[in-house]
């Protein structure tokens, strides 16, 4: 498979092209904003019917990631479902494959602000959680260093000779990464946006999702307030 | 029924020394029968023809309720004819209450309508496709006597027409007995038209109005020639203003918004007297239009320059000359805009047309014969759209529970639904109900429910609202509103589409309503800007509709071409052809002419199809996928309404595999599975259906939300998981007439069988030359996308001074 790998804190992580990230010297596997059960929620809300497949799409990358990765630790950054009652309607067979998934390792959902609190669904739930150096969290912390997070669903715009293309992302300074969503129905914030050009320093790159990952320099908006410095 | 005037009539006619029409007279002759079809030119009193039979009935005030409903597809012409038919009523002093009713009327207003209507309602369709979802429908539409359908060639051919004729399929069942009426302008076949406005199977009678006298019509005469490419005309704008000085008001049309702002900023340039000129078209905010237009009904303009947007009937005041920028690309357009100049009975229409480029000489003089000969482009039957369909099936169910079977047969009196299958039918209403899924996901939140008597009905109640906000069949791309920064609330400029906003930079200037911008940047999902003494605008365009030349015209072209010389040419194009004969050869209507040559280092091919813009774009992408099969490397290609132009590494040898219609519906397939011409086609669709909505309750939407997502990702799930699903099927139908076109290709392909004509070329040849101008060259996608991004990426990183890091 196509990953990145890139350094981060001293150690190497790999940008997967679905948009996981692995960490091969800890055989660790993290995936942030499945929002399983989107598409349940909407139409239960009363808005529109989508496609009702965005789970089982979701769950066949993690299943790939996973295969291809064989983690010993896998960790859901948070808004891993839509919400508690697209967690509970889940099917009976979406339970069992994702049961699947998790047998044998270390499975850890951090809480996400969609999540409302643990599902049964075994494995660990998490506020934050640490593994050194890294700190994984669903959304970023002012001053926080060597932090790994979700929650924004960057993505970037390139524009190349009239034409746009448009990926999803990864966000990285020196003091943090901010995962694209993994979720098949999940949509993005263009990193040129003020909440992450606040968030993330001046020497930002963004990796861009696509058959093989690369990186560039954080696309930004031509008009913004003065950024925060790098610092380090 | 009554079709004697009421003395209060007949006296108003008499004390104007009017006379009644012989058209106005027939029509109120015949009031009573079922179904009638008015054709009369402009100014042929074509509105009053419908009108009167309703102030007939009307006059003796017995009548409450209300009685004719009148249906435009302008807003602005619904407003129109209010001012133009309560005038003559108050001057009768007739009983009769007339009120308009559209997006621009007021709550209360509507409110206060529904509850007590008046006896003359005003409205557009998409105004009377929200009354009807309304529960309280039957009660507002019980003594409904006459539908009056304004400038229905209009609407005949357009997803808003299809709606329209829905709705007046539940008018009909709500009113039993009630009369349609449609008024069109001069159309090529009457019966077609007659068969979408009469409930079927009824018969709809066809009234005839004299054409009054042919229009004088030609060609602007300029100095300089005309380009060989491009299509903003510029080049005439000297003569254009001899022609502004010389007449009262001169109506400017264009093809497009982009060019009709590019000439009006020209035009400034150029006019040193300072006459008096205005712009007008769809995408500047209202406040600007009304302007323009208010100028205009008080004789205070010389001049307009317009899109499509003054198209219809709008009594716009003394208008004596029409000019037409670029080809009209369809002779029926250019006999409507013909018929705004001289906007009164029995006085001929003057225009005159100016082609945009050399080959547009052609086109134009084609287009000229054609009107000369009342030769019209034929009207394209289709089959009624099955995503109208599947809205109109939730409007059905805002209204309250129904039987499936009684829809349908209500839905089959539709002209254009006439044969739609039971299969289908169920098929969409299915859909409305849970989606359609082959996956039963959503059996617990389905939208429609049974009952236990079998009716359907919303489960929840509380989704009509949802549903009525989301009515219409107008899917334009998203747009972004202009105003001048500073204030919050800076006068309002006009919309640009989203696109266009997202690749401007601070600082790049640009047109919009006459004048150049600068953009400052975005807020909150308005595009920011400021004035700017800049002459010249940095970014010139932003997009517009481009219409395709008609079947008929490009018949007409090849037809010109047959003949030994064009003493009516112009000589620079009159030269340009037989150049072109004698280094290569002319294209002809049953043989496909392909050139093939070297030029700057790679090989071309041209393929004159004369297929219309959409068809020869389509021929674009098979042509170079089977180029791809071949080994011949083809690198990109552009297309016009006649020829297409393919780039590439190798020569053609035969030309005869790639035009082959062996497998062409094959490769159709497979180019169409992942293709933004289909990806945009299941948007515009998905919309209509219901599958998403435009807008949500209560949630403003904002760019860049992590809520929303593309419909690139619905498309692609459906593709994977429910091949089958009924929004796909619809898409591909859509995308084949539409964007896609390819029906044009068959047709041709079936008509020039293997009568191929390959001229092997040491050069360009004459007619190819100015294809190499055209802009909107498409590069083949593919494997190149991710190429050209790893080399932007390397670019940007090494700008940056950022070294690549890797562990």
């Amino acid at each position: 498979m196509n990953a990145l790998p890139f350094p981060f804190h001293g150690e190497t992580l790999h940008l997967m092209p679905s948009g996981a990230l692995a960490w091969p010297a800890r055989r660790l596997l993290c995936v942030a904003d499945l929002h399983l059960g989107k598409a349940d929620r909407i139409a239960r809300q009363g808005g529109p019917m989508l496609p009702p497949y965005e789970t089982v799409e979701t769950l066949d990358r993690l299943a790939d990631d996973i295969a291809a990765t064989n983690p010993a630790e896998v960790i859901c950054l948070g808004d891993s479902f839509d919400d508690l009652a697209a967690a509970q309607d889940l099917s009976e067979a979406l339970k069992a494959r994702l049961t699947r998934l998790m047998a044998g390792r270390r499975w850890i959902w951090v809480l996400g602000n969609h999540d409302p609190g643990p599902v049964d669904l075994g494995g660990t739930h998490l506020a934050d959680h640490t593994a050194a150096p890294f700190t994984f969290r669903h959304i970023a912390r002012d001053g926080a260093r060597a932090e790994i997070s979700g929650h924004y669903h960057p993505k970037a715009r390139i524009a190349l000779h009239g034409r746009k293309i448009t990926r999803r992302c990864l966000l990285m300074d020196d003091t943090r990464l901010i995962l694209p969503a993994y979720g098949a129905y999940t949509g993005g914030l263009f990193c040129d946006h003020p909440d992450l050009d606040r968030l993330m320093g001046d020497d930002a790159y963004a990796i861009v999702l696509g058959p093989v990952p690369l990186r560039l320099p954080m696309p930004r908006s031509s008009i913004r307030p003065a950024r925060r410095k790098s610092s380090t | 029924m009554t079709c004697t005037l009421a003395p209060e009539i007949t006296g108003w006619f008499d004390a104007r020394g009017w006379s009644i029409h012989p058209h106005q007279r027939a029509m109120l002759d015949r009031a009573g029968t079922a179904c009638q079809l008015l054709i009369a030119p402009t100014g042929g009193g074509k509105t009053m023809a419908g009108f009167l039979p309703t102030l007939a009935e009307l006059a003796d005030g017995r009548h409450s309720g209300l009685h004719t409903l009148y249906i435009s597809p302008l807003k602005a012409l619904a407003a129109d004819i209010k001012r133009n038919l309560t005038g003559p009523i108050t001057e009768m002093g007739l009983p009769i209450r007339v009120e308009d009713r559209t997006g621009d009327t007021s709550a209360h207003a509507k409110r206060r309508q529904r509850a007590d209507p008046p006896h003359i309602l005003l409205t557009t369709p998409e105004s009377l496709a929200l009354l009807v979802s309304y529960e309280d429908a039957p009660r507002i539409f019980a003594g409904l006597q006459r539908v009056i359908v304004d400038e229905i060639h209009a609407l005949a051919e357009s997803k808003r027409g299809d709606q329209l004729m829905l709705a007046l399929s539940r008018l009909s069942t709500l009113a039993p007995g009630l009369r349609r009426v449609g008024l069109s302008a001069t159309v090529e076949d009457p019966p077609a038209i007659a068969r979408i406005l009469a409930r079927h199977p009824d018969p709809c009678e066809i009234l005839l109005a004299d054409p009054g006298p042919d229009p004088d019509i030609a060609m602007l005469h300029t100095e300089a020639p005309p380009p060989w490419a491009g299509g903003g005309g510029k080049y005439a704008i000297p003569a254009v203003l001899d022609e502004i000085r010389k007449h009262r008001t001169t109506l400017i049309f264009h093809n497009t918004r982009a060019q009709a702002e590019l000439f009006f900023h020209n035009l400034w340039l150029a006019n040193d007297e300072q006459l008096p000129i205005g712009i007008h078209h769809g995408a500047l905010a209202r406040e600007q239009r009304e302007r323009v237009e208010q100028a205009m009904v008080e004789g205070r303009l010389r001049a307009i320059v317009c899109t499509g947007s003054l198209d219809l009937g709008i009594d716009w005041g003394d208008v004596d000359l029409v000019i037409q920028i670029g080809a009209p690309k369809n002779v029926k357009r250019l006999v409507q805009r013909i018929g705004r100049a001289n906007h009164r009975y029995n006085a001929p229409s003057k225009a005159l047309i100016v082609p945009a480029n050399r080959f547009e000489v052609i086109e134009c003089t084609a287009a000229l014969d054609a009107v000369r000969a009342h030769t019209l482009d034929g009207d394209i039957a289709h089959d009624g759209p099955l995503d109208v369909l599947c809205q109109h099936i939730l409007i059905r169910a805002s209204a309250g529970p129904f039987h499936a079977d009684d829809l349908f047969a209500e839905i089959r009196s539709a002209g254009a639904y006439a044969t739609l299958p039971r299969e289908m039918f169920d098929r969409c209403l299915d859909f409305a109900a849970t989606g359609g899924y082959a996956l039963r996901a959503y059996d617990q939140w389905q939208r429609l429910v049974q009952r236990p008597d079998g009716q359907w009905q919303l489960r929840d109640p509380r989704r009509a609202a949802r549903i009525r906000m989301n009515i219409g069949t107008i899917v334009d791309a998203d747009k972004m509103q202009v105003r001048y920064q500073k204030r919050r609330g800076g006068a309002p400029l006009g919309e640009v589409e989203e696109y266009f906003a997202s690749m401007l930079r601070k600082g790049d200037t640009f047109l919009i309503g006459g004048q150049i911008v600068r953009y400052e940047g975005l807020r909150e999902m308005v595009v920011e800007v400021s004035r700017t003494t800049t002459q010249k605008p940095k970014i010139a365009t932003f997009m517009g509709t481009k219409f395709a030349t008609s079947t008929q015209l490009s018949d007409r072209i090849l037809a010109m071409f047959r003949a030994g010389d064009w003493p009516d040419l112009p000589a620079h194009t009159r030269d340009w052809l037989h150049l072109q004969r004698k280094l290569s050869r002319l294209p002809e209507r049953d043989r496909l002419l392909i050139e093939s040559f070297p030029h700057d280092g790679r090989e071309h091919v041209v393929a004159y199809g004369f297929a219309g813009r959409n068809a020869q774009q389509t021929l674009g992408l098979l042509i170079t996928k089977r180029m791809e099969d071949m080994g011949l490397n083809p690198m990109g290609f552009v297309a016009t309404d006649y020829a297409t132009l393919i780039w590439g590494l190798d020569p053609l040898e035969d030309p005869a595999p790639l035009f082959s219609r062996h497998n062409l519906v094959e490769t159709m397939e497979a180019w169409l599975a992942d293709n933004a011409v289909m990806k945009r086609t299941f948007k515009a669709s998905a919309l209509i259906a219901g599958l998403i909505e435009r807008n949500q309750p209560g949630a403003a939407r904002k760019t860049g939300r992590q809520a929303t997502f593309s419909t690139d990702i619905l498309f692609d799930t459906l593709r994977k998981y429910d091949p089958d699903h009924l929004m796909l099927a619809i898409t591909r139908t859509e995308a084949m007439r539409g964007l896609v076109d390819f029906g044009r290709i068959e047709d041709m392909l079936a008509r020039i069988d293997d009568r191929i004509d390959h001229m092997r070329l040491a050069r360009v040849s004459p007619l190819a030359a100015p294809l190499f101008l055209e802009p909107g060259r498409v590069p083949i996608a593919g494997a190149a996308d991710q190429r050209l991004l790893e080399q932007e990426a390397a670019r940007l990183m090494a700008t940056a001074g950022l070294v690549e890091i890797s562990a």
